[in-house]
């Protein structure tokens, strides 16, 4: 599980192009959207678009990934229990 | 290389416009011209480059991006349009067994989406409008401007020129108002242009 939360980490700051944001400075609880690491709507569906690409999961409903996302910690048990791949 | 008014602000060597690598200039001009905003490395190239120009040319303007309205419209205009951009989508959606378009790149896949990113940060709520033309287009900037300033829809226009293909770019702007030192006319435009 930590080994899936650092990848998360390493893939959001990547993806998400967040400059001068390193793996260290994304703790597992901290919020992704809002006053956390500040993500916006776009940075949402590119998440979406990294779990189906990367862990074969699909999302039918964009709102989903309100709660999915909330944390890079919530992000791994959701993961964990859906992937397939 | 980034200039103001004609006042070199930051140069990296090799000093040969054009040939530099893109994403090593505009990441190296961004810290150096202390441009601190969150969601420039999110842009596209096209919208890095117009941002960049546009402030470091409205940073000495002192418009108050806290409370008021700016009254600024902008007239820009390319030869690329968003083609940079575009080649990176169309290469995501070429593979149907690999589909996976990048939302954060499809939205930049229209030229006049730097003019949002420019009007979100210095809050500028005027006309604005991107035009594509074969080449640098004087004549249309000043008749365009002109009518702006003429008709009272705004009080300020910025012009100009922005455009990119990998790593071929060129950004020229400029900030028009009725009564400016310089008189707006197209061969003024076009000697300032012909500078860069």
């Amino acid at each position: 599980m930590s080994e899936l939360k650092e990848e998360l980490k390493g893939k959001i700051i990547e993806q998400l192009n967040l400059e001068d944001v390193s793996v260290a400075d994304i703790a597992d609880d901290d919020a992704l959207f809002g006053d956390g690491l500040g993500l916006d709507s776009i940075d949402a569906l590119e998440l979406i678009v990294m779990l189906d690409k990367d862990y074969g999961i699909r999302l039918s409903d964009p709102k989903e990934g309100r709660k999915i996302f909330e944390s890079v910690q919530v992000m791994a048990d959701y993961i964990e229990e859906h992937r397939t791949k | 290389m980034v200039s103001l008014n004609g006042n070199v602000l930051f140069s990296e060597v090799p000093i040969t416009i054009g040939t530099e690598d893109f994403s090593t200039f505009i990441k190296n001009a961004y810290k150096f011209l202390q441009t601190d905003y969150s969601k420039f490395f999110k842009m596209d190239n096209l919208s890095k480059l117009a941002f960049l120009a546009a402030d470091v040319l409205l940073k000495k303007e002192n418009l108050n991006e806290e409370e008021e309205e700016n009254n600024i419209a902008l007239i820009f205009s390319n030869k690329a349009s968003s083609l940079d951009t575009d080649r990176k989508h169309q290469a995501a959606i070429e593979n149907d067994a690999e589909y996976f378009p990048s939302p954060a790149v499809f939205v930049y896949t229209l030229p006049n989406i730097c003019l949002g990113e420019i009007s979100i940060k210095h809050r500028l709520y005027s006309e604005n409008s991107f035009f594509i033309f074969d080449r640098f287009n004087a004549e249309h900037l000043q008749l365009y401007a002109n009518s702006l300033l003429r008709s009272g829809k705004a009080e300020k226009v910025l012009c100009g020129w922005v455009d990119l293909d990998e790593n071929s770019y060129e950004a020229f702007l400029y900030l028009v108002e009725k009564d400016g030192e310089i008189e707006h006319k197209t061969e003024e435009i076009t000697r300032l242009y012909n500078i860069l």
